[in-house]
Order: C-alpha cells, then sequence, then structure tokens
C-alpha cells in the first residue's frame, strides 16, 4: 500500500521522460499510419494497437469502479453497447439511412452530426471533430444511464451489486434488440456505414492508429487526474472500509455515484470506441462474457493499478489476436501438433487466467503504478542498462 | 380467467416445466450461496458439461450406462472445481472467490469450445422423455410432466436430507455461522464438498430434462439457465432451498406467458427475469423466505 516520495527532481525528470515516451510512441503511430509499408508483421500490429487502445480505456473505467471505489460491478458490457449505440445512431450519414435502417422505413433520425459539420467546416475538420462530439455524446448517454440506475443500484453491496449491474447490461442487451424500438437503434440487425477510423484524416494523411490513441490517452489522463485528486482518495478511503470512510465524513452515495457515472461515461466512451473500429455494430455482441473478459483483463493487470490495466489490455488482445494464434493453426514452428486447434488458444488462455486468479491474484501490477521517478531511481542505484518499459500510459508518472 | 388459462395452457406447461428445471439449477446456488456466501457463476457451465458429457457418452455407450455416468461426471467436476478453484481461497476476499468463479466460468466454456469445434451438438433423445402427450388443448412432451414431479420429489428428500442426516445437521450449522461451527469441530470442508456434489448432482438430473427440451448444447448454453436459477434463488431468498424452487417456478412460468405474447415480446423473455430481481434486490433483497442478516463492524 504505502506510496514512495520522490524528490522534485525526480518527478520532474519522470514526467519528462513520460512525455518524450508518448510524443515517441505518437510520432511511431503516425509513421505507421501513413510512411512505413504495409507487411504481414504491420497487417497484425495496427489492429492489436487500435483495439488494445480501446480495451485499455475499457479496462481502465472498470478498474476505477472495481479497483479504486471497491463497487464490484458487472455492468460495463451495457454502458459500452449504450455508448455504441449512441455513437452510431448520430453519425450515420443521412444518405446511408435508407440503406441502414431497410426495415424501418429509414429511422427516425434524420441527420448526422459528423456530416452537419462537414458541410461548415470542410470534411477534414468536420469528419474529426463530428467523431468527437459523438463520442462524448455516446459517453454522456452511458453516464444519464448509469445516474439513473444507480440510484437504486447503488444502495446494494458487493455481490448484490454485481448481480444487479449484470441484470441492467443483459436488460439493456434486450431494449436495444427490441423491434418497437427499431426506428432509432435498428431492432436486432446491425448499424453500420457511421463514421470510423479510416475517416479521420487530413488531407491524403491517415490518422486510424493515432485516433483511439488520443482519445483513449485523453481519457486514460483524465481518470489519473480524478484518482489522484481529493475524490479519488474519497474512493480509495471507501474501498478500504466503508464504514471508516463514512465516519470520517466521506459522503458515500455522493461518491460512489460519482465513481459509477464517471465509469460508465469512459465505458461509453470505450464502447464508441470499438464501435468504430468494428465498423458495424450489433447489440447482441455485448454479452455478459465481454464483461467478464474485461474483468479478467483487470484482474490480470491488477486490481487498483492503471498502469497494470493497460498492460494487462496490450498483451491480452495481442496474445488473443496475434501471438497465440499459432495455438490455434494446427502447427508450432512447421511441426503439426495435433491438438492444436480451433479454440486451443482460448482454453489456454483460460488456464493462464486461472493460474493468475489462484496463485498470483495481485496480477500484473498488484496496485502500483508504471513510475518513471521509480525508474529513474533505481537506475541511479544500479546504473545499469535501462530495462526497456514504455507504456502507452507514461502519464502515470509521479 | 379461464379463459387466460385456456389460450396459454402450452405456455403455462412449457413453463412449470422450465421452471423445475431452473429449480434443480437454483439449488445449487443458494445452498453455495448459503454456506460460502459465493455467487458461483461456473455452476450454469457446469450444467452445459453436463449436456455435453451426454452427448459424448450416448455416442458409443447404451443409455443406461450414459446417464450415470453424466451424473457421476457431473458431479466429480462440481466436487473437483470447489477444491481446485474455491478451497485456496477460502480466507481470501470475496471479491477474489468470485474472480475466481467467474475464471472457472470462462475456462469451461473456452473448453467447451474447443471440444466441440464451436458446433452446436445434437442432444439426444431419451426414450420415454420425448414422446409426445395431450393435455386438454395442448400437446407437449412428456419431459414437461416429468419434470415438475421429479423435481418436488427430489426436493423433499433434499429437504429431508438436510433436516435429518448428521451432514445436514452440519450443514445449516455451517450456513448459520462459518468460523463456530468449524471451532464445534465440524469438518467444514467435507461439508463444503457435500454441499458442492449435491448441487451438482441436481444440475446433471436438471440438464438431462431441460436439453430434450431443445435440440443441441453449445458451449454458452448454460450462461442464460444459469443466470436465471441465481435470479430464481434470490427471489425466493438465498439460502432457502423451498425459496429457491417457488422462485424458479414463477420465473419459469412468467417467461413463458410473455413469449406467448406474441413474436415482439420474446426478446424480452429473458429481460423480464432481470427486471424481476431488481424489484425484489430494491423490494425485499432478502427474498420471499430469505433471512435478515445485519453486517457487523
Amino acid at each position: 500500500m504505502g506510496k514512495t516520495l520522490y524528490t522534485p527532481s525526480e518527478k520532474r525528470a519522470g514526467r519528462v521522460i513520460a512525455v518524450v515516451l508518448l510524443a515517441a510512441l505518437y510520432v511511431l503511430l503516425f509513421l505507421l499510419d501513413n510512411v512505413l509499408p504495409q507487411n504481414s508483421f504491420t497487417l497484425m500490429l495496427i489492429p492489436v494497437l487500435k483495439k488494445g487502445a480501446i480495451y485499455s480505456l475499457i479496462c481502465v473505467s472498470m478498474n476505477l469502479l472495481n479497483g479504486f471505489t471497491g463497487l464490484f460491478s458487472l455492468g460495463q458490457a451495457g454502458f459500452m453497447l449504450i455508448g455504441a449505440y449512441a455513437y452510431a445512431i448520430f453519425s450515420i450519414p443521412k444518405a446511408q439511412h435508407e440503406a441502414v435502417y431497410q426495415y424501418f422505413h429509414g429511422g427516425v433520425i434524420r441527420f448526422s452530426i459528423p456530416e452537419a459539420l462537414q458541410s461548415v467546416l470542410g470534411a477534414d475538420l468536420g469528419a474529426f471533430l463530428g467523431a468527437v462530439i459523438c463520442i462524448i455524446i455516446a459517453g454522456l448517454f452511458a453516464a444519464g444511464f448509469a445516474a439513473l440506475i444507480g440510484i437504486p443500484v447503488l444502495r446494494l453491496k458487493s455481490d448484490y451489486l454485481a448481480i444487479a449491474t449484470l441484470g441492467f447490461a443483459e436488460i439493456i442487451r434486450a431494449v436495444f434488440q427490441w423491434d418497437g424500438l427499431g426506428v432509432v437503434t435498428n431492432g436486432s440487425n446491425l448499424l453500420r456505414k457511421y463514421t470510423s477510423f479510416s475517416d479521420i484524416r487530413v488531407g491524403s494523411l491517415r490518422f486510424t492508429t493515432v485516433f483511439p490513441f488520443l482519445i483513449a490517452t485523453l481519457c486514460i489522463l483524465l481518470i489519473v487526474l480524478l484518482i489522484n485528486s481529493s475524490y479519488g482518495r474519497a474512493f480509495k478511503a471507501i474501498r478500504d472500509d466503508e464504514i471508516a470512510a463514512e465516519a470520517m465524513g466521506v459522503n458515500l452515495f455522493k461518491h460512489k455515484m460519482l465513481s459509477f457515472v464517471i465509469s460508465s461515461f469512459f465505458a461509453g466512451v470505450g464502447g464508441a470506441l470499438l464501435a468504430m473500429y468494428q465498423t458495424t455494430i450489433q447489440a447482441a455482441a455485448f454479452k455478459t462474457a465481454m464483461t467478464y473478459e474485461i474483468l479478467l483483463i483487470v484482474v490480470i493487470g491488477g486490481i487498483g493499478s492503471i498502469s497494470g490495466s493497460c498492460i494487462a489490455s496490450f498483451l491480452f488482445i495481442a496474445c488473443n489476436e496475434w501471438w497465440l494464434r499459432f495455438l490455434d493453426s494446427g502447427s508450432f514452428l512447421g511441426v503439426s501438433v495435433p491438438f492444436f486447434r480451433d479454440g486451443f488458444r482460448k482454453v489456454v488462455f483460460s488456464v493462464i487466467i486461472m493460474v493468475v486468479v489462484l496463485f498470483f491474484s495481485r496480477g500484473i501490477m498488484g496496485d502500483r503504478e508504471l513510475s518513471f521517478a521509480g525508474l529513474i531511481r533505481r537506475l541511479k542505484r544500479k546504473n545499469t542498462a535501462a530495462p526497456a518499459a514504455a507504456d502507452e500510459t507514461g502519464g502515470d508518472a509521479s | 380467467m379461464a379463459g387466460f388459462f385456456q389460450a396459454n395452457l402450452p405456455y403455462i406447461l412449457a413453463g412449470i416445466s422450465v421452471g423445475g428445471q431452473y429449480a434443480l439449477i437454483a439449488i445449487g446456488y443458494t445452498m453455495v450461496y448459503g454456506i460460502l456466501r459465493l455467487i458461483n457463476f461456473a455452476h450454469g457451465d457446469v450444467f452445459m458439461v453436463a449436456g455435453l458429457v451426454m452427448v459424448y457418452a450416448t455416442a458409443s455407450l447404451p443409455m443406461y450406462i450414459s446417464i450415470p455416468l453424466v451424473i457421476a461426471a457431473t458431479v466429480l467436476l462440481g466436487f473437483v472445481i470447489e477444491r481446485v478453484a474455491y478451497k485456496p481461497l477460502r480466507s481470501a476476499p470475496r471479491m477474489s472467490v468470485m474472480i475466481s468463479a467467474i475464471g472457472v466460468s470462462y475456462l469451461l466454456q473456452n473448453c467447451a469450445l474447443y471440444f466441440t469445434g464451436g458446433l452446436a451438438q445434437i442432444y439426444p433423445t431419451i426414450p420415454g422423455l420425448s414422446k409426445s402427450v395431450t393435455i386438454g388443448s395442448a400437446t407437449t412432451k412428456v419431459v414437461t410432466l416429468v419434470t415438475p414431479i421429479l423435481t418436488i420429489i427430489l426436493v423433499f428428500a433434499l429437504v429431508l436430507f438436510i433436516r435429518k442426516t448428521k451432514i445436514g445437521m452440519a450443514m445449516r450449522a455451517v450456513s448459520k455461522d462459518f468460523e463456530t461451527s468449524q471451532l464445534m469441530g465440524i469438518r467444514i470442508n467435507a461439508v463444503i464438498s457435500m454441499t458442492f456434489v449435491i448441487g451438482c448432482f441436481l444440475a446433471a438430473i436438471g440438464s438431462l430434462l431441460y436439453f430434450t427440451n431443445y435440440p443441441s448444447v453449445i458451449p454458452t448454453s448454460g450462461a442464460m439457465p444459469g443466470l436465471k436459477a441465481f435470479v430464481a434463488a434470490v427471489f425466493g431468498g438465498i439460502g432457502s432451498i423451498p425459496g429457491a424452487v417457488i422462485g424458479a417456478f414463477i420465473i419459469g412460468i412468467m417467461e413463458n406467458i410473455i413469449k406467448g405474447l406474441g413474436s415482439g415480446w420474446t426478446i424480452f423473455s429473458d429481460a423480464f427475469t432481470f427486471v424481476l430481481l431488481i424489484v425484489v434486490l430494491l423490494v425485499k433483497p432478502t427474498g420471499i423466505f430469505g433471512e435478515k442478516t445485519t453486517d457487523k463492524v
């Protein structure tokens, strides 16, 4: 628990390193988008980076609730669904409405925010601003819904809270698939043709990978600022001992609500980014299993560690989509292995997760953060070669 | 009223049948929660595995060997899960055990996905259960009639077991106070294992009845019935066996009546269960038969 204290110069140096690494990362991403040639390596790398950034945000938002406030909520998939739908609905171009809502006479929402802005600000800036505004709307819808259900749900404790939020997520999924709302949600059909990552560009320069990183970094930075503020300290007090926190004058309901609403806002943003990444979205995909997966990533990273969640997200996505693919392919280094077939990767994965849960319950980072100031101190002491530990959230440097 | 009954008879019959099946799963949840204060998220997946074992067993073995084999395998699975995934965490915070349960659920689903290759496995017809019978205006399968009767017999036997036997007494003691009963010389691990064995035994029987009504088993088949059975357990008052059974029957019947309202409403038959859950949690969190507990500082 004990937090290491750093001298101002160490802090400053840590912050400088974080900013430099972050800048280097963005340059690299920009090069990946525009300059570097497409080959089998980058074709695997780019989706992993995009999805990893999105999952980082979603996992950090869940960690804010489960790890920092001690509210065991299992409603993340529901809030992501709201975010994804809100984003998609407001950004489908007017001309595409007939095609997308083909069973609902073109739907009732007959405008598109990116399109409206494009007509005023030009194609590039309009698409970018429109996407950002839609993402914020997505977050607000998710947060609004969280505020609504928070009033009754947050009275519940631990496992009852978990099962109630899970129940709400399932209800949302059913409502969004209901034909009665089809004019807005397109029923159980796909939503598509909305603004996606590939629409974010300046002239011929593409920002398909930069954009999700930009939004995710910004959001995670905001969460870090929140956690380090007095609100964050109140959240941690509630997590450690609710009754003691109340006795010390922390307004339980207010702070729980705040954490719940903010976490849902960012889950909604994450859902919107996921919608952009996938280019099509369907309510049926946001199952409880999705929440479980996110929870397990948070556990692997360490409950109560922002940088842990980010590292675990990138590791999970990279293993899932890239590094462990060979487990499904039937052969390893040219040798055919009979039990390597479809789904084996997932089995290996679940076994790893169970091992982490049972024997390394603190996960990768425990409740510590990756900090460059700490790294500097260790380097000074050892004076050895620099370990390569560049993390995308570099902003946590304390 | 009579008209409503007449019109909805097929749905009510299906509801009673599925309600009995949920009841058999719900008992597993409620007993485990009563003793360990753990929502065993993996229970629904154990139920699904029982279905898959049946598919694979009947492929090469006759029915009279397959059925006991399914029950034995499910019981063994439940026992192993408890020993491997929950026992090491006995002194850990409740959240860790719940995460472990979610991990087990993820593992079972992924293993099922691997072994089935992602294909739906056709469930075998159990002779005698799949025959059609006509009651009044409705035609249904024999399993619809067998389920409620079998459920009630099993629940009755279970209640007797808990009331009359020594291990039943130990179970009641453990669910009242975990630590004190340990001090009184109750072998807590044996009691907890017994709870899982009983829960999984009933889930195996439930799966035999449940999947007879459905053409096939897929890796996620257990998730929804599992959650609904859990809601039934909460509705009835978690920790109470009669409560779980009554809750399960109510949920089974209501969800089928909703299915009968028309095609637009089918999507809400699952959501209804959760609406009920939330209403119960808000109005009477202890459920119909639950005991009120107070938190100690």
